[in-house]
């Protein structure tokens, strides 16, 4: 990040690191929406204990 | 996409780690309060219970007193459930875990941004700001709640409870980040503004859970889940710390 502007290779690489963690943050916030908050009724059975514990919305 | 992997391997560990924590202590604390809940449930005929609510599920719910997990969810429209026991156990356990990873994705990814957490300790300040973002500032508006007790639209909720998360964190990212005073007050009013929003509220209170179970519930929960973000926080930098050794970026670790 220091060096971004003094050659293209770190400014490259530096968006690509900004696209690697934003791509696992996005991953992240998929798995957890998915058991979380999916209004499939099979994922809402299969994790209802664990949403009420989380205090997720819920029914 | 060596820091990818590595963002992913050591939100694997954590989420592991953290996950097998949080369901122990959902068994002990949490689980058995929602199995209590669930017998007032089935007596009330379901009180404010988007799903049992309907009429023709009361006829259901007096049939299957031996098992709580299908008189939440009536078997005729509520698709698939697991089985009382141990099946059920063993999903809450699942759940757990790969939202723990989901979670620990989320924490690895976003303190990268912030120069990544060097050890436990850090990991337990971020673990602090997960817990206040997370569970904290959703949980003002929509406390926890047990099953059989009367709730707005999923929907809206859902939605609220995302804004509220992101405001939250947006609102700590700019007070720790930033160091300037207009940037802070800003980032105060963005974690009040959900609260004078409001979160979506059910157009009665009344239920047939006892205030005390409730209350009891929203500490289990509260508490259960500080301790969560603390574990996952820490090793986090734990691992972290073992896989970059000397090195201050993860993309110059070990891969």
């Amino acid at each position: 990040m220091t060096a971004a502007s003094i050659s293209l290779g770190t400014s490259v690489s530096s968006q690509s690191r900004f696209m690697q963690l934003a791509l696992a943050a996005f991953l992240g916030i998929f798995v957890m929406g998915f058991v979380g908050f999916s209004h499939i009724d099979a994922v809402h059975n299969a994790a209802h204990d664990y949403r009420h514990s989380m205090a997720f919305p819920c029914h | 996409m060596n820091l990818f992997r590595n963002v992913v391997f050591i939100a694997a560990i954590a989420g592991l780690v953290a996950g097998v924590v949080l369901a122990c202590m959902q068994a002990y604390a949490t689980v058995p309060l929602i199995l209590k809940a669930e017998v007032y449930e089935q007596a009330g005929g379901g009180h404010g219970h988007d799903h049992a609510a309907v009429p023709a599920a009361t006829g259901t719910t007096a049939m299957s007193t031996a098992a709580p997990a299908e008189a939440t969810a009536p078997a005729e429209d509520e698709g698939w459930a697991p089985a009382d026991g141990f099946e059920r156990f063993a999903f809450s356990v699942l759940a757990n875990i790969v939202t723990g990873i989901g979670f620990a994705l989320i924490l690895v990814a976003v303190s990268e941004f912030a120069g990544g957490i060097g050890n436990w300790r850090q990991g337990v300040f971020w673990g602090l700001a997960g817990f206040a973002v997370f569970t904290l500032a959703p949980g003002l508006g929509l406390p926890p709640e047990l099953p059989a007790m009367p709730a707005a639209d999923l929907t809206e909720r859902q939605i609220w409870w995302w804004a509220t998360v992101a405001a939250t964190a947006i609102g700590l990212g700019m007070i720790a980040f930033r160091k300037s005073l207009p940037l802070a007050i800003l980032a105060v009013a963005l974690i009040v503004a959900p609260h004078i929003v409001g979160a979506p509220q059910p157009g009665s209170y009344e239920t047939a859970i006892p205030e005390g179970l409730h209350h009891q519930f929203v500490v289990a929960v509260t508490v259960t889940n500080l301790v969560f973000w603390l574990v996952l926080g820490a090793v986090v930098g734990v691992v972290r710390g073992r896989l970059t050794g000397t090195a201050t970026n993860l993309r110059d670790s070990f891969a």
